[in-house]
């Protein structure tokens, strides 16, 4: 990525803040869908887990912005987020479900 | 982004540095500034007189006190005093209704005597502590964006390690007197040498509010109930309600001993007493968190104040809640004497210090390819005046602070306000300054103005203290030194300023610079 303002073509300003969009708003979806997974998922008592889920939440977090940034275009940190989003609900349902039939 | 994973870390730690750094700076300064806010707040209430004092004797004082001027309260609070804090503090909310908090008054006690402290109005260094967080926005907005710009500059953090290759060959490489290259091996210095200190201090940020910023877990967990949540985490707050027939309370110095001995000897911060006309009045006092590093809110032994029968011990903390309880003590430090204390604050400086120098860095590079023409666009100024202001400027503002307490007569009304509007307003005027001068100019006056400020203030508490108190405290003197000590440290930075090392850049020999234009051409 240039810093030079004046040359920057007004695709790669909206790729940009695409890809600011999807750290903050899929980052955050992505943070608090892997901190109740692990709430979930932890064999400890409720209060326990909850609070292990909360703190590990933003790694969760970091990691999304992270590769958001990292990846070779902004539709591809799109697709990651929400890829790994659907995963992690999909894991929290089925542990939400078989937990409370 | 087709560049390396490095290049792209590199863009996101400059970019994310640049757009919160400026926040940063100041919720840095004041949070370090807070790590002596019962210092701070000795010095700008001198009325306070520090001397030992007796728990028990301050206790029954309280008690008395409060008996008298707030029987039919909801909840008392009484603050013991300590070594730090000098005044006793006693605090008492309205009656209770459901689903509402009744109005807090609070009133600072001589621990000697009883009697009402007539201390100056102030915040004191709760000013900064608050700021620190809240950042004088109505709640709880200040809190999110302050949780906000602490992830952005853990993402920073880690952005800018891994954009760091030789992470610990340039911890030793300082070239001094070479302009952007100093400032950039400054920003690395800095950033390596306390960067454990960095990385407690910004997570731990995040896991004090998660369960704000991050309900989720809380919100499936409990069913949406967060109540039912906190009242398993912190059981010792959970008290039976007033029974609406009167009571009457028991003196709570023996609770207090009992409490001291079922902690082996700890010592109690506050006590707080929930209706304590009624009934079912019950006192819980809580250790205090001076004496470990792990937290615990809900360390709390409660008692029975009608009878005086102990009720409950709160259990032994969880891991989970253990380790969340340690990144909460570590951020905040209660536990730490005054050379860890002191540690804190040099780490504080050091982690204020990184981020100035990066927002620094991030101008000069761009400043480079304008310095030819004079000429700086918009966008470069815009970050010219807001680096000034946000952080010579801040700095005249805290010095503002400190002279407002002496000077703002005492009878003044709202006098506290008064003291920080003048903080914000010194701030702003700051900003004014810095839009109207030219860069370097307005740094030296800047950087002058608060070395002046600054250095100043041990004559200011010897022409203002109140009569009778120049006594040896060395609370007092203390703040005087390191405010003469950040005065000098001022001036300093305002000479550098103005004389830099690098405007005459050393004549290069004459093939070399052949050689480098012949370079440029190529990659032309």
């Amino acid at each position: 990525m240039k810093s030079n303002v004046g040359a920057t073509p007004v695709s790669y300003r909206l790729a940009v803040a695409s890809r600011v969009l999807a750290a903050v708003f899929g980052g955050y979806l992505l943070a608090a869908l892997g901190s109740v997974c692990l709430t979930l998922l932890l064999p400890t008592s409720r209060i326990e887990a909850t609070v292990s889920g909360m703190m590990a939440s933003f790694v969760f977090y970091l990691l999304a912005v992270l590769w958001c940034f990292a990846c070779r275009s902004a539709w591809r940190a799109w697709a990651g987020v929400a890829g790994a989003c659907l995963v992690l609900a999909l894991i929290a349902g089925l542990a939400y479900w078989t937990a409370r039939p | 982004m087709k560049e390396g994973f490095r290049q792209s870390m590199a863009w996101l730690h400059t970019w994310s540095g640049l757009v919160l750094g400026w926040l940063l700076f100041a919720i840095f300064l004041t949070g370090t500034l807070a790590y002596f806010k019962a210092e701070i707040s000795h010095w700008m209430q001198p009325e306070v007189p520090a001397r030992a004092v007796s728990t028990d004797s301050s206790l029954a004082l309280a008690q008395g006190y409060l008996q008298q001027h707030a029987s039919g309260a909801g909840r008392w609070f009484i603050n013991l005093p300590d070594a730090r804090e000098p005044a006793l503090s006693v605090m008492w909310q309205g009656p209770v209704k459901p689903g509402e908090r009744g109005a807090f008054m609070e009133k600072l006690l001589d621990p000697a005597t009883g009697s009402e402290i007539q201390a100056r109005e102030t915040r004191g260094g709760e000013f900064f502590y608050r700021f620190h967080f809240q950042l004088q926005m109505p709640h709880p907005w200040g809190r999110w964006l302050a949780t906000g710009a602490a992830m952005v500059m853990f993402v920073a953090l880690i952005s800018g390690i891994i954009t760091h290759k030789k992470i610990f060959k340039d911890f030793f490489t300082f070239r001094p007197h070479k302009g952007q290259r100093s400032w950039l091996d400054g920003h690395n210095a800095l950033g390596v040498l306390v960067l454990p200190f960095h990385l407690m201090i910004t997570y731990s940020s995040l896991v004090i509010f998660m369960s704000m910023v991050m309900p989720a877990s809380i919100l499936t967990a409990y069913n949406g109930d967060t109540r039912a949540f906190f009242n398993e985490a912190f059981p010792g707050t959970n008290n039976a309600p007033a029974a609406g027939k009167p009571g009457v309370l028991m003196p709570m110095g023996p609770m207090v001993e009992q409490a001291r001995q079922q902690w082996s000897g700890g010592r109690i911060g506050r006590i707080a007493v929930n209706n304590p006309g009624d009934e079912n009045a019950s006192v819980n006092v809580f250790r205090h968190s001076g004496d470990r590093v792990v937290h615990d809110f809900g360390s709390v032994i409660s008692f029975n104040g009608v009878t005086g029968q102990l009720l409950r011990v709160s259990p032994e903390q969880s891991l989970p809640a253990a380790i969340a309880g340690s990144f909460y003590g570590l951020h905040m430090g209660v536990f730490a004497g005054p050379v860890l204390r002191w540690l804190y604050f040099i780490c504080g400086l050091a982690g204020t210090a990184m981020i100035g120098t990066g927002l620094v860095i991030w101008l000069g590079k761009r400043q480079l390819k304008h310095a030819k023409s004079g000429v700086m666009p918009f966008e470069l100024r815009l970050v010219e005046v807001l680096n000034i202001a946000s952080m010579s400027g801040l700095v005249v503002a805290v010095a503002a602070f400190f002279w407002a307490n002496r000077l703002l007569p005492v009878s003044v009304a709202e006098r506290a306000d008064w003291e920080v509007n003048s903080f914000f307003m010194v701030w702003a005027l700051s900003l004014l300054h810095a839009a109207v001068r030219r860069g370097r100019r307005a740094w030296v006056e800047q950087l002058g103005l608060a070395a002046l400020l600054f250095a100043a203030v041990p004559l200011l508490d010897l022409l203002t203290s109140p009569a009778g108190l120049v006594t040896s405290d060395w609370m007092l003197a203390g703040f005087d030194l390191t405010c003469l000590g950040s005065g000098v440290f001022l001036a300093w930075a305002a000479w550098k300023m103005q004389h830099p090392s690098h405007t005459r850049p050393s004549p290069q020999p004459r093939a070399e610079r052949l050689r480098s234009l012949a370079l440029k051409n190529e990659v032309n």
